[in-house]
């Protein structure tokens, strides 16, 4: 039995037209028409095959399968399913394109930063003991004064 | 008495001299199905070769490559650390001229498909991969795209193309390439088309006159391979 998807998933249906911005912080499923700006920073954007934008797009992972016009950025990976139609520059990580799609520009691997290891617990520098500093007695009779 | 070997390349360049049509005057053939669509095979390439040892120990150029997106040269091309511009020319060119070779004369078409095709700042390429998109394209456009990518490619950068080396073949095969490694491809023939012009080693020094240097490596498939520096 598949397992049940646990993420949430926004979708514009292929009935829909939306002209403007879109940020979401779920996955989004675009299969109708969208003019503007895609972004969902941390989440999957899929363009399904009857989707058709005209946005640039960001996201963590970008799959499509309809037809895009805009560049990409994807933090993670693209994939450019057959039939798709994307004409943009794409930048991520990874890419996967499937023979019969078609691509018209530009890609730029940028490696992802590899996490650092689990760094040692920072040690506290222990406070450096003060300098003696000397200082007149008036002074610090008057010091001590204030305390009290 | 010739070898065998010799027999068999003389065998092939009768084959691909003589295609069984002959070019109908005033006009080029329509695009057709190839019998070897979907066949793959491997070769090796001294220009493929060439072009690779020119860039070697260098990463971050920008490449045009115009065999169209495969996951195999973005692959090969951004392990060496490029940034790579993809675009199926060939698609581009039935796109903007349709089927019929004598509209590539026409100014309008050929200004819409520079546009459609290689509008970037000057000097935006170090290096391009034509594979065989060129011997596709007749004398004006031809012309007009060579001077196009002379701008666009950086001073002392190359370019690799691929002409059939028949003088006399009024049609080729149009192919995708895949490269496999720094001298190695997989040719994959896409369709049969008219060849825009005969194409000799001094014909394509011509049209690449402006160019600094044009360097042929000619091999057994009646293919002539081309490095040019800008």
């Amino acid at each position: 039995m598949p397992e049940p998807e646990t993420r949430n998933t926004a979708t514009i249906g292929k009935a829909v037209k939306i002209n403007g911005q879109i940020f979401t912080k779920e996955d989004l499923y675009v299969d109708g028409d969208v003019e503007g700006t895609i972004e969902s920073h941390d989440n999957k954007v899929t363009i399904g095959p009857n989707g058709r934008v005209q946005a640039g797009i960001r996201a963590r992972e970008v799959v499509i399968l309809g037809q895009v016009q805009g560049n990409v950025e994807a933090s993670d990976k693209v994939d450019i399913r057959k039939d798709a139609k994307l004409v943009g520059d794409i930048t991520t990580s990874r890419i996967s394109i499937e023979d019969g799609a078609l691509f018209k520009g530009s890609i730029d691997i940028k490696k992802a930063e590899p996490k650092p290891a689990a760094a040692p617990a920072p040690t506290v520098a222990a406070p450096r003991p003060a300098e003696p500093v000397a200082v007149p007695a008036a002074s610090t009779a008057g010091a001590a004064g204030m305390k009290r | 008495m010739l070898p065998e070997k010799l027999r068999s390349i003389f065998r092939r360049e009768s084959e691909s001299a003589s295609p069984g049509t002959s070019r109908p005057a005033g006009g080029g053939f329509p695009v057709r199905r190839s019998q070897k669509k979907d066949v793959t095979v491997t070769r090796q390439s001294r220009g493929l070769e060439q072009f690779f040892f020119n860039i070697r120990d260098i990463v971050g150029l920008s490449i045009l490559d115009l065999a169209g997106a495969s996951q195999e040269n973005i692959n090969f091309l951004t392990n060496l650390g490029h940034k790579v511009y993809s675009q199926d020319i060939i698609r581009s060119l039935d796109e903007a001229f349709g089927p019929d070779p004598a509209e590539q004369t026409n100014v309008g078409r050929i200004d819409y498909f520079l546009r459609t095709n290689f509008d970037y700042p000057p000097g935006t390429f170090d290096g391009a991969l034509l594979w065989d998109s060129l011997q596709f394209m007749g004398p004006a456009l031809l012309n007009a795209t060579v001077e196009r990518l002379y701008e666009l490619m950086q001073p002392k950068s190359y370019l690799l193309a691929f002409f059939s080396s028949s003088d006399r073949a009024a049609e080729a095969p149009s192919h995708n390439f895949r490269i496999v490694d720094n001298k190695t491809m997989l040719i994959t023939e896409r369709d049969i088309r008219p060849t825009g012009q005969v194409f000799n080693n001094r014909n394509l020094e011509k049209v690449f006159g402006k160019f600094e240097s044009v360097k042929f490596f000619l091999t057994r498939e009646s293919l002539r391979e081309v490095i040019v520096r800008r």
